[in-house]
């Protein structure tokens, strides 16, 4: 690890000052650190200057809030506390679920949900900088994983100059569901489509989110709907607990006489971004759910799935993961 | 209920006494060896090559240097006067050099020798080497590997089992098979990294380091530096978790010890877990070709098995399980090879059972494809074949309760109401298999000394090198001298792990109570017959007159079968002495009284396993029940069932650890564990804890061990057979042969993993 400033602030104002788009140095917000300080011992991160949120969550970014409208979760609240909150689990199953499967009991009470939407890829060329071959740490560098060790790699959603796959869980919850996500930044906030936060890695794999410097995430924002309630989060992985997921599937269902009236799904552990499988949803609508049409479904999913080796099983095991997911909401007893 | 981690002791059982050392384990008081305090140290961080094979063409040292704090650099060029400790000599690897031949990924390159962690840590980072490079060789099938049959080249393995006419076997036999098997590489990583911590005074060097053999450590560390051994001493009074990869001496200790002595001051390093993965050892991968033969009624006629496994370019590191799973049923014809193929890759080394993890793995797969083959029930098939003599040799086995081990493990599994089809088990969208297979390892036994000191109130001390790697020593040693000398457990002290004491072999093998506290035993045996000669030979004692043959120690009193007795108390006064103390050396049946003489200076023969008259191993039966989700195919291991059987078991509770661990160790091998290579670099990809799986506690479910009673007078005097390597052997096979019963497929490439089992 590299020497850093740290400093703590107690206000938004405060912190996007400190952090804003005028520093001469690279900045970094820090919550949780479960991935920031991992990343910064690992010499991958090097910010010179580290502010301190935590204080922020006595206020509206530690709630959350449930209303008519929807759901507000504060982007300081702990993962764990958002998966145990009643209302969470109750109303938004598919939330509640995608976080308690994900990481550990002792980084669940640490992690924070706008720390956890930011976390960066597992892709292990990226988080050891003695392999110079990688563009996402080193822009033109080239791509080790593409012709190396990538069975944990994305088949969905990448690029010649990146194949990284997005590791969260709790992202998928929130774009199956058409989360928004309430910005501030000394230009004023903004709130943008949570679908419109992360950016594939095209031929600009450093590039990963709509961010702009020192914007700070306030909250999100999960509209109510009529398919929040029969919803879940299936994850397939290579031990059953403590582990990203090989693949997932965040799935919520309107059903009127058991056909689809609306169908919500994102796959998670396959793509470089939170992604959001809209063929499927749509080869879905109006249909019942059996084995025949979740598997139109799964195949509508992966239809321009890329495979890069190790990584080919993910499309076959991608689409049985969501057949089961999808067979499972149906019967859920609401 | 019984507490199931201590079992009540069956016959020829200890009394399963709780580790004399676990409240300090678990209250953070048991001092690791980089816990010790050393004045005032400075602190080193390793710099490793990230190239497999060229050469150091130039090292720049600028930024490091300027890093305020940092006080020293060693490289190439400034640590020529470490001589060559060349493997198989006391030390892992012949690849001991910074520089500038780089032999392996990950080779140390520099030591950054700061006033801080952090400093150091800093300026490592900023040494900038530059290389030329060339392709390197990382595994099996990669161009440039050279191959060598291993009794040619292997200075333990010049000789492999052979008996009778294999390929005549086969060409008669009515059902033969003949399939291949692999092992992928797998890395120790013990939660305790690798520490050194290295201190002078005056000419005497003081090495804290976790270690499974200090006098092997010390030895090393006085050759590496030039030095008399009597000026080393190394201390580990604790290793945290070892599994074999702090057994033989690695190239840090001299570079540190080296580095404390430039700058007379301590010097500590712990190295990353990323480092632990290329500057020690690991289980390199291997392959199997193996062929069995068998006659209708599933007695086997023949079985040949040829291994292929990976080392270092230099170094000729081989298992050769051939030789254990030769002696293991009645074959008929044995044929064995073994070949070792040589990569750009770091030395492999001993991980628990090196030898029969992965050969046992191939052959235990092997009996279950041809019991399916022959349409036998495997364990049916197991008994058919199961033997008192080795087909080697047409030795006897010392002793050998495989089938009894069999049948308590599958009346506790309910094995009966597994259908023989495969796919016929099913529960809800989750596919049921059941699958066995045999556990074994050999028995070994080393020389070892100890010094026992009595104390008239009834305390003891005990001394011995022996090592606590988890193993619980303490605790055993500790009952061996309280049993002998009639006190309580917590009226021993136990000292070991510190090369002043009187030398115990290596940590490895599975010896360690078998010869220390045969050690321990033949020296309480000393005091004994001081104290008994005492009682009966002074003029006006309660026991004067007797012989000595009637007497025994009980509570602090050498007492007779009648109840006469004489307090340790009374006995010492009339010797006239404070304390009571022996020295004795144990040697082996089977080794030259010379063999103490050789561990002093760090070298250790053992007797056992295939080798002799007799064959010793301690064996066992799993039992594994196994669900693969019909859709995703997850694989959960809902429970296992092992049942074992070595000798006198000492303790039940730490045997119970033991063998619970390794059927854990177990679980993971056949699922989880595999250190994957890019094979671009030669370099390992998943170096750290993140992305080397293990099982986690969710993946454990029920876990039963039983232990089953047996008498071996053969092995040792204590009769022990070591089974701390047992309870991992066969697991994977079991696992393997289970999901093949759950989905009829088979897979022969570990580990398991899920996408194995998508087609279809
Ligand atoms: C071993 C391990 C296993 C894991 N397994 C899983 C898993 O299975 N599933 C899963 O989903 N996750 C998993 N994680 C990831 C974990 O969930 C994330 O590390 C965590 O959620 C990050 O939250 P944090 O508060 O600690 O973020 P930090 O580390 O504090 O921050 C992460 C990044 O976000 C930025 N940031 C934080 N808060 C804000 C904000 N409010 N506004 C703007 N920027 C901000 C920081 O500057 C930093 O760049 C795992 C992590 C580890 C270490
Ligand atoms: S996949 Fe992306 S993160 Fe990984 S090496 Fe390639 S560019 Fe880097």
């Amino acid at each position: 690890m590299r020497p850093f400033i740290y400093e703590r602030v107690s206000d938004w104002a405060a912190a996007t000052q400190a952090a804003g788009g005028g520093a001469s140095a690279p900045v970094s917000y820090l919550a949780g650190g479960t991935t920031l300080v991992d990343l910064m011992r690992l010499d991958v991160m090097r910010p010179q200057r580290v502010i301190d949120i935590n204080a922020l969550q006595d206020g509206r970014y530690g709630r959350i809030e449930l209303g008519q409208n929807g759901l507000r979760l504060g982007a300081l609240v702990r993962m764990a506390d958002a998966a145990a909150h009643p209302d969470v689990r109750h109303h938004y199953p598919v939330i509640g679920q995608s976080l308690q499967l994900a990481a550990s009991a002792q980084l669940r009470n640490m992690a924070s949900l706008g720390g956890n939407v930011l976390q960066r890829t597992r892709c292990t060329y990226f988080r050891d900088v003695s392999y110079a071959a990688c563009n996402k740490r080193n822009p033109g560098s080239g791509c080790a994983a593409l012709a190396g060790v990538n069975r944990m790699h994305a088949v969905l959603g990448g690029s010649d100059h990146c194949i990284a796959t997005y590791p969260g869980d709790f992202g998928q919850a929130l774009i199956a569901l058409d989360a928004t996500v309430d910005l501030i930044s000394p230009d004023g906030a903004r709130t943008i489509p949570f679908a419109k936060l992360h950016r594939q890695p095209g031929d600009t794999p450093d590039q990963e989110t709509m961010l702009r410097p020192g914007e700070l995430i306030v909250s999100f924002t999960v509209p109510a709907g009529p398919w929040t309630r029969r919803s879940l989060y299936l994850k397939v992985r290579d031990r059953q607990s403590y582990e990203f997921a090989l693949a997932s599937a965040a799935v919520a269902l309107d059903l009127e006489d058991g056909a689809v009236r609306e169908a919500r799904i994102a796959l998670g552990g396959v793509a470089t971004v939170p992604w959001r499988a809209a063929d499927a949803e749509a080869a879905l609508r109006g249909k019942t759910i059996d084995e025949q049409t979740a598997m139109a479904a799964a195949d509508a999913a992966f239809a321009g799935a890329q495979g890069h080796g190790h990584n080919d099983f993910k499309i076959e095991l991608g689409k049985r993961t969501l057949r089961r997911a999808l067979r499972q909401a149906a019967a859920l007893e609401i | 209920m019984a507490n199931a981690a201590a079992p009540t002791p069956k016959a020829n059982m200890g009394a399963p006494a709780p580790r004399v050392d676990a409240r300090l384990k678990v209250t953070g008081q048991a001092r690791y060896p980089s816990d010790t305090p050393v004045g005032n140290p400075a602190f080193a961080v390793l710099v490793t090559s990230t190239i497999a094979t060229g050469r150091i063409e130039r090292l720049d040292l600028d930024g490091a240097r300027a890093v305020p704090g940092v006080l020293d650099i060693l490289t190439y060029e400034n640590t020529g006067e470490l001589k060559g400790v060349k493997f198989g000599q006391g030390s892992s690897t012949s690849i001991e050099d910074l520089g500038p031949e780089i032999q392996q990924a990950g080779q140390i390159i520099a030591v950054v020798v700061a006033d801080t962690f952090e400093a150091a840590t800093d300026a490592a980072s900023r040494v900038k080497p530059t290389y030329s490079e060339q392709t390197p060789s990382a595994t099996f099938g990669s161009p440039g590997v050279t191959q060598e049959d291993a009794t040619k080249v292997s200075p333990q393995h010049k000789h492999l089992p052979q008996a009778g006419d294999a390929e005549a076997a086969f060409a008669g036999a009515p059902v033969v098979i003949d399939l291949e098997y692999e092992t992928p590489p797998q890395h120790h990583n013990p939660m305790e990294l690798f520490t050194t911590t290295c201190a002078w005074t005056a000419d005497h060097l003081t090495v804290y380091e976790p270690s499974q053999f200090v006098y092997g450590l010390k030895n090393g560390v006085a050759q590496r530096l030039g030095i008399d051994p009597d000026k080393v001493r190394v201390v580990s009074s604790y290793a945290g978790g070892a599994f074999g990869s702090k057994g033989t001496m690695t190239p840090r200790t001299a570079m540190i010890a080296l580095a404390a002595k430039r700058l007379n001051r301590p010097v500590k390093l712990v190295a990353t877990r990323a480092q632990g993965f290329t500057i020690a050892t690991y289980r390199a991968e291997t392959r199997h070709h193996i062929r069995l033969g068998a006659a209708r009624d599933g007695k086997l006629v023949g079985y040949s098995h040829e291994g292929f496994e990976v080392s270092s370019r230099p170094d000729p590191y081989v298992v050769a399980g051939v030789e254990d799973s030769a002696q293991l049923y009645a074959f008929g014809a044995v044929a064995t090879k073994v070949n070792v193929v040589h990569a750009d890759r770091n030395t492999p080394g001993y991980m628990r059972s090196p030898p029969v993890v992965p050969y046992i793995y191939a052959l235990e797969s092997a009996m279950d494809e041809m019991a399916q083959k022959l349409g036998m029930d495997p364990i049916a098939f197991r008994r058919v074949n199961d033997t008192m003599n080795s087909p080697i040799g047409n030795r006897p086995y010392s002793s050998r309760s495989l089938m009894t081990c069999y049948d308590q493990a599958a009346a506790a599994f309910g094995w009966k109401d597994r259908n023989p089809q495969p796919g016929a088990m099913r529960d809800g969208d989750w596919l049921v298999g059941y699958g066995c297979a045999t556990a074994v390892y050999p028995t070994h036994t080393g020389p070892a000394a100890a010094r026992v000191r009595l104390k008239p109130n009834g305390e003891a001390r005990v001394q011995i090198a022996a090592h606590e790697i988890g193993n619980g020593a303490y605790t055993v040693i500790g009952q061996m001298a309280a049993e002998r000398l009639g006190i309580d457990l917590a009226s021993v002290t136990v000292e070991i792990g510190d090369s002043r004491l009187p030398p115990a072999p290596v940590a490895g093998g599975s010896n360690t109570t078998a010869s220390s506290c045969s050690a321990v035993k033949k020296t309480c045996n000393l005091i004994r017959a001081r104290l008994f000669h005492a009682a009966v030979t002074a003029n006006d004692g309660p026991l004067a007159g007797r012989s000595a043959d009637d007497l025994m120690l009980q509570d602090g009193k050498v007492v007779a079968n009648d109840g006469a007795g004489e307090s340790f108390a009374d006995i010492f006064r009339r010797m006239g002495v404070a304390v009571v103390e022996d020295y004795a050396e144990f040697v082996p049946d089977g080794l030259k009284p010379q063999a103490i003489a050789d561990l002093y200076a760090g070298k250790v023969d053992m007797v056992g396993g295939s080798h002799g008259d007799k064959v010793m191993y301690a064996m066992g039966a799993e039992l594994v029940e196994v669900r693969v989700h019909v859709l995703t195919r997850e694989i959960r291991v809902p429970r296992i069932v092992g049942a074992f059987a070595a000798g006198r078991l000492m303790n039940t509770r730490t045997v119970h650890s033991q063998l619970m661990g390794g059927m854990i160790w177990g679980i993971s091998s056949a699922l989880h564990e595999a250190t994957e290579i890019d094979p671009r670099y030669a370099r390992y990809v998943n170096d750290n804890l993140a992305d080397y799986m293990i099982p986690v506690n969710a993946d454990v479910d029920q876990v039963q061990v039983i232990l089953v009673s047996e008498v071996d007078h053969d092995v040792n005097p204590a009769g022990v057979k070591g089974l701390g390597e047992l309870a991992n052997v066969g697991t994977a096979a079991a696992i393997t042969n289970a999901v093949h019963h759950a989905t009829g497929i088979r897979v022969r490439k570990l580990p398991i993993r899920l996408e194995k089992l998508l087609q279809a």
